[in-house]
């Protein structure tokens, strides 16, 4: 695919995933919809222009592996499961209901695709640093994503992590933090600072690249392997918006959790386009 | 996270007593800090925050770091609330509950908020199921289960003048008040709340009421039911199961919680140790599906009518 393709087909997808997974929200009035929409162009991105997988061999050896460690944006995850071909729509109407393999949180032994259950923050990254170092043992050239919140980062697994993989020059390795600067109840930077979080991970050696987090040609060539591979693992820190694309969503902590009534919706669904 | 439970007329979220007793606290005491993880929304907190911002420390999400700072914090002569979502609290900061809570032996009160399954959907990484398992073998944090709105104040004021480890488990789940006669509040006795000859219901938190709306239902056809509200679950009052266990000649334990190692598991413990009687043991046997909590309670029997089901089998496996 040329390039001005695939940066359509993203942006194409990315769309539906954000109205698909209001839709979820909306039906079952629960959900994390901010950090579904600051996380939605990063992950389109990697699942449609980035990531080698087959849909309908989810175990493939050689498959690259997304961990999504900020599991509660389930709607982000779910839809780009189902666009990728995991699954069937039908599948995404019963998010949350009984018995459904949809809930709040991600479940591998529920749904293909899931590389590992998620929920509580940050446990992501060292399960995927446990997938990059088998990579590394094995020789394997498949690439290991995670993708962590800002606030997620508070938790100190995460930088346990980090200096492991420092330390093991994981060039296949790659974190993407979802930087929207809010958390559940307030910013990342009253409750508990990150800045300057590039110096940190630079510190902890890896390569960090700054990119907006909305801009798909960015994300990109941020996320293309240079000729040759990588020496260290790298960092993106991708400057989002919490509730990206929804007027009276953008920056606002409320809606983290927060669920639309039906005037909302429908306002969303007319923004949406 | 979860929307709250539907509100209903008379049943009341003990988390706003919580917010209320301990604001109140916090106003004549000064050494009363609260200790949260990016969780003062969850915990009710807001209230606190605002008269008292620089008593409240939120060290964002970081649950290893909120226990290990609560611990310092009675070290330098603070009385530390600690609040989060239960499930994190727990099973996030668990070696720091045993080493520097449990084993230290710090004054630092632990408040396990929306426990048991209230976050449904959200899945079994967000219940609080296994905490009565995790906690009960670290004998010294009292862990205490209030069922209703007075009873969440009364564990809040005794913990606050408490020396030493204190965990409160709540829920978010509206419950009703509960009516017993000269009620007082204490810590490691098994409260009366209904006599009865016949089978024995030990509940706690948001079980109990619907153990007492079992006992009126198993009245209506002649069966005699006991209830005790068993709001402390550790240290367990052995001697009102054993009384229990001699006088009604069998027992049913009723929690928002794994049945495995839980107030199941103690009340069995101690029957075999010491006056076997049928036990049937109601809760949840591991992982959930999803669901809501309504449906959720419903799945699993915990209701009155399962109660009472429950009831009669413990009665039915009693020796002739
Ligand atoms: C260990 C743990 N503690 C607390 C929570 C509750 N929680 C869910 S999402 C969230 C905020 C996450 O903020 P951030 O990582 O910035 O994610 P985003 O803003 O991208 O949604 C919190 C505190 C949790 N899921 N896990």
């Amino acid at each position: 695919m040329l390039k001005n393709d695939i940066v359509d087909t993203i942006r194409e997808k990315a769309l539906w995933m954000r109205r698909r997974a209001f839709r979820m929200v909306f039906d079952a009035q629960l959900g994390h919809p901010g950090g579904d929409f600051s996380a939605i162009d990063i992950i389109a991105t990697l699942y449609f222009g980035v990531m080698r997988y087959d849909p309908k061999k989810p175990e493939m050896a050689e498959r690259d592996r997304f961990i999504m460690s900020k599991g509660h944006a389930t709607g982000a995850l779910y839809t780009a499961l189902c666009a990728a071909g995991y699954y069937p729509e039908d599948w995404l109407t019963t998010y949350m209901q009984p018995k459904s393999m949809l809930n709040g949180h991600p479940n591998r032994n529920y749904l293909p695709g899931v590389e590992t259950n998620t929920g509580p923050l940050g446990h992501g990254m060292p399960v995927a640093l446990g997938i990059a170092i088998a990579g590394q043992l094995t020789s394997s050239d498949y690439r290991t994503f995670v993708l962590t919140g800002d606030g997620e980062l508070q938790e100190g697994s995460n930088w346990e992590a980090a200096m492991t993989a420092g330390n093991r020059k994981l060039g296949k390795f790659t974190l993407i933090v979802d930087r929207n600067r809010l958390q559940q109840g307030m910013g990342t930077e009253e409750t508990n600072g990150l800045d300057p979080l590039d110096d940190k991970f630079r510190a902890f050696g890896w390569d960090v690249e700054v990119v907006d987090g909305h801009d798909v040609v960015a994300l990109l060539s941020a996320l293309s392997e240079p000729a040759g591979g990588r020496s260290k693992p790298l960092c993106i820190i991708a400057n989002t918006v919490k509730g990206k694309g929804v007027s009276f969503m953008e920056n606002k902590a409320s809606w983290h959790h927060g669920v639309p009534n039906a005037e909302q919706y429908n306002i969303a669904m007319e923004e949406l386009v | 996270m979860a929307a709250p439970a539907q509100k209903q007329e008379g049943f009341y979220d003990c988390r706003d007593a919580w917010a209320r007793t301990i604001e109140a606290l916090a106003e004549e005491d000064p050494r009363i800090v609260a200790v949260v993880n990016d969780s003062v929304g969850s915990s009710k907190l807001g209230g606190f925050q605002k008269k008292f911002p620089d008593r409240l420390v939120n060290v964002g999400i970081a649950e290893q770091n909120m226990v290990g700072v609560g611990a310092g914090l009675a070290n330098g002569g603070r009385i530390p609330f600690v609040s989060a979502a239960s499930c994190f609290l727990t099973g996030r900061a668990l070696e720091q509950l045993k080493a520097d809570i449990a084993y230290a032996g710090f004054n630092v009160k632990l408040v396990g908020q929306s426990s048991g399954v209230a976050y449904g959907e959200l899945g079994p990484t967000h219940h609080s199921i296994e905490d009565f398992a995790w906690l009960r073998p670290l004998d010294k944090i009292t862990v205490v289960v209030p069922a209703d709105s007075w009873e969440t104040a009364e564990a809040v004021k005794w913990a606050a003048a408490h020396e030493g480890p204190v965990y409160i488990r709540l829920s978010r789940m509206p419950v009703p008040d509960l009516v017993v006669e000269n009620r007082q509040f204490q810590p490691g006795k098994a409260e009366v709340v209904r006599k009865g000859s016949d089978v024995t219901l030990v509940a706690c938190g948001t079980m109990v009421h619907l153990a007492v709306q079992a006992a009126a239902d198993l009245q209506a056809e002649g069966i005699s039911a006991r209830v005790l509200n068993m709001a402390t679950i550790n240290p367990l009052d052995g001697a009102a199961i054993e009384k229990a266990a001699s006088e009604t000649g069998a027992i049913v334990t009723i929690e928002e919680a794994n049945i495995h190692g839980g107030l199941g598991g103690a009340v069995a413990e101690h029957t075999a140790a010491t006056l076997p009687v049928p036990v049937e043991r109601m809760g949840f046997p591991g992982f959930v599906p999803t669901g809501s909590v309504e449906w959720l309670f419903d799945h699993f029997g915990l209701t009155a009518a399962g109660i009472a089901r429950s009831a009669r089998k413990a009665i039915g496996r009693k020796r002739a």
